[in-house]
């Protein structure tokens, strides 16, 4: 009997995970129409629902539309990233917002703000909006490889180096961006504001297209990657006699890191946490196998960020609160948890 | 058949192996003995394409130098000295990662049988995390056997390399672990083992190979190679094969009932 339980239990693993996946899209359908039915102006979905006066449709389209997809898009994004990350680095504490990736990509957003006007016009015009998340991108990638090096050697990652490069690498990225704020001027210094508040007030369908790009291919691609990040947790050596190549397996990992993390941190700055606890709390309950760990991060993150915005604009009513503190206050604690339990069995 | 020729590894600058010439036969069991800092593992990993080298290593008549990993994962597994896993994968879980994708199949009851197969019968469903160190090293036989499932494929015969691979284990399932790659070798496949215990090689290897000082010291049957002499210099210690003590208990592998 306790054999026939076990092997029924294995099944339901795959078979849990699907119906996850099948219950995240749900809650994150219902977290929209809640997002979209929720702001200071009032307006609730059943206004909406008899139809839309001039109004109602200046809302709903230019305001709590873009919100609910930008929200969703950057949840998505920084959920795969963290996900992406810890296979890579083979440690479920790796997250881009803690390791220093955020604030490079950050680097490369406000570089390309202050700097930016110096490009020559023509190239200027033709990258035009793409320029901040294309330049936040090769920040973010910049910093990956860079802690990649720091913090591997031989193929295995030492957590403590990892962390405390992070740390360092965060610091640098910071202080440098802190030199150009100083030289920006007045528009710049208003834009670095306006982007660097860590939320989604100021979604727009043009943040929106600029991040599409760089966000999607991640989202649409990740899945590829899961059985060699499966097969990378046994070790990078154990993974090459499956038959992964590994140094490219790591190349496009550390590619599909920084784009999502470096787009999302270009149109809503830095949102801490998500791509932590979103990976975590999919291991506890369909196991970390990647197949399922990366879709299921996709939609967990987006509903979670929808959710944490919503709460986010109608806490403190009609004042909001910027959506980066409801995320580390959630995630930070669940961080110094996932840390104790490892402390515990001696995985540091 | 595996053929090393004139192979020489360097680590950090300093030569570890030299001009190793030898070749395995597919239908045997080939061990690589020596004492520590020989080259033994060395030797392996330029074997399985995870060390640089010099001189030549063919597998099958592949170039080990110059092949895909693909191609390599598809006739020859290895049991490497283990790792720690990164995430909390149950015991099939991590089985089943060595099930290569052009024969996926969700439905295979293969893992169970690989399972079965090293004595881990009803641990499928365990994190393999909790598992002891000697299970981890049977569940990771599992993965590896799994790999390379049938002994002969249609390329040729196909290999397992294993790192000490009865290390962490008790005698029972050090003659457990040993009758499989027997069996192994028996059905057509090829079996590479770097060996600590003189007392199993001798019981089942058809060849053996004695490194010393990164040098192939001796090469042939237990028979030849096993003899006061050569294995007293290698070891640096004075060694007097089929030799009984004179007093207290002892008792050797070979002498116990099949």
């Amino acid at each position: 009997m306790v054999m026939l339980a076990e092997t029924t239990d294995i099944q339901d693993r795959s078979i849990r995970a699907a119906r996850v996946t099948q219950g995240l899209a749900l809650a994150l359908a219902v977290a929209g129409l809640a997002s979209i039915g929720s702001g200071a102006t009032g307006v609730s979905l059943f206004d909406m629902l008899d139809g839309l006066s001039a109004r109602e449709a200046l809302i709903l389209w230019d305001i709590r539309l873009p919100r609910l997809a930008m929200g969703a898009l950057v949840g998505a994004a920084l959920a795969v990233s963290g996900a992406l990350m810890q296979g890579l680095f083979r440690n479920p504490l790796a997250d881009p917002g803690i390791v220093g990736v955020g604030a490079g990509a950050g680097l490369g957003a406000v570089l390309a703000i202050v700097l930016g006007g110096l490009l020559p016009a023509t190239l200027g015009a033709w990258i035009g909006p793409q320029l901040v998340p294309f330049a936040a991108f090769l920040g973010g990638w910049a910093a990956t490889i860079a802690l990649y090096r720091l913090a591997s050697r031989g193929g295995s990652v030492s957590v403590a180096t990892m962390l405390l490069a992070g740390i360092a690498l965060g610091a640098l990225a910071g202080a440098v961006t802190g030199v150009l704020v100083y030289m920006a001027d007045d528009r710049q210094l208003r834009d670095l504001t306006f982007w660097g508040m860590g939320s989604l007030a100021g979604a727009s369908w043009a943040k929106i297209a600029a991040s599409l790009p760089l966000i999607v291919p991640v989202l649409a691609l990740s899945p590829l990657l899961a059985r060699g990040l499966n097969a990378l947790a046994l070790g990078e050596a154990q993974a090459r006699h499956i038959g992964i190549d590994t140094e490219r397996l790591k190349r496009i990992t550390i590619l599909g890191v920084a784009a999502s993390a470096g787009a999302s941190v270009a149109i809503a700055g830095g949102i801490g946490f998500i791509g932590i606890v979103v990976p975590h709390l999919l291991r506890l309950a369909t196991g970390p196998d990647h197949r399922f760990l990366l879709p299921n991060a996709a939609l967990l993150g987006a509903s979670l960020l929808v959710l944490a915005d919503i709460f986010a604009r109608t806490l403190l009513a009609p004042a909001e609160l910027p959506i980066g503190i409801v995320t580390a206050l959630v995630g930070a604690p669940v961080f110094l948890w996932i840390l104790l339990q490892r402390r515990g069995i001696g995985g540091l | 058949m595996l053929e090393i020729g004139d192979l020489c590894v360097a680590l950090a600058g300093r030569q570890v192996l030299h001009s190793i010439s030898l070749t395995a036969q597919q239908g045997q069991i080939t061990a690589i003995v020596g004492p520590n800092g020989s080259g033994k593992t060395t030797l392996l990993r330029a074997m399985t394409g995870d060390a640089p080298f010099h001189g030549h290593a063919r597998l099958n008549g592949l170039d080990v130098a110059q092949a895909k990993l693909w191609q390599l994962a598809t006739i020859r597994a290895v049991l490497a000295q283990a790792t720690q896993l990164a995430f909390p994968f149950t015991v099939t879980e991590v089985v089943r990662l060595g099930l290569q994708s052009s024969e996926v199949d969700a439905q295979t009851d293969l893992p169970a049988r690989a399972l079965a197969m090293v004595g881990l019968a009803s641990y499928g469903n365990r994190a393999f995390q909790d598992l002891s160190g000697g299970e981890q090293q049977r569940a990771h036989l599992a993965r590896v056997l799994l790999q390379v499932w049938q002994p002969v494929g249609p390329n040729g015969p196909r290999w397992l390399f294993l790192d000490e691979p009865v290390s962490s284990l008790d005698i029972g399932h050090q003659l457990m672990v040993m009758g499989i790659a027997r069996r192994f070798a028996d059905a057509g496949g090829g079996v590479v083992a770097v060996m600590h215990d003189l007392n199993l090689t001798a019981m089942f290897a058809d060849q053996m190979a004695l490194l010393h000082n990164g040098r192939l010291a001796a090469m042939g049957s237990p028979h030849q190679v096993m003899t006061d002499g050569t294995l007293s210099t290698a070891y640096g210690c004075p060694v007097r094969v089929n030799a009984a003590p004179d007093h207290g208990p002892w008792l050797v592998p070979q002498a116990m009932p099949a």
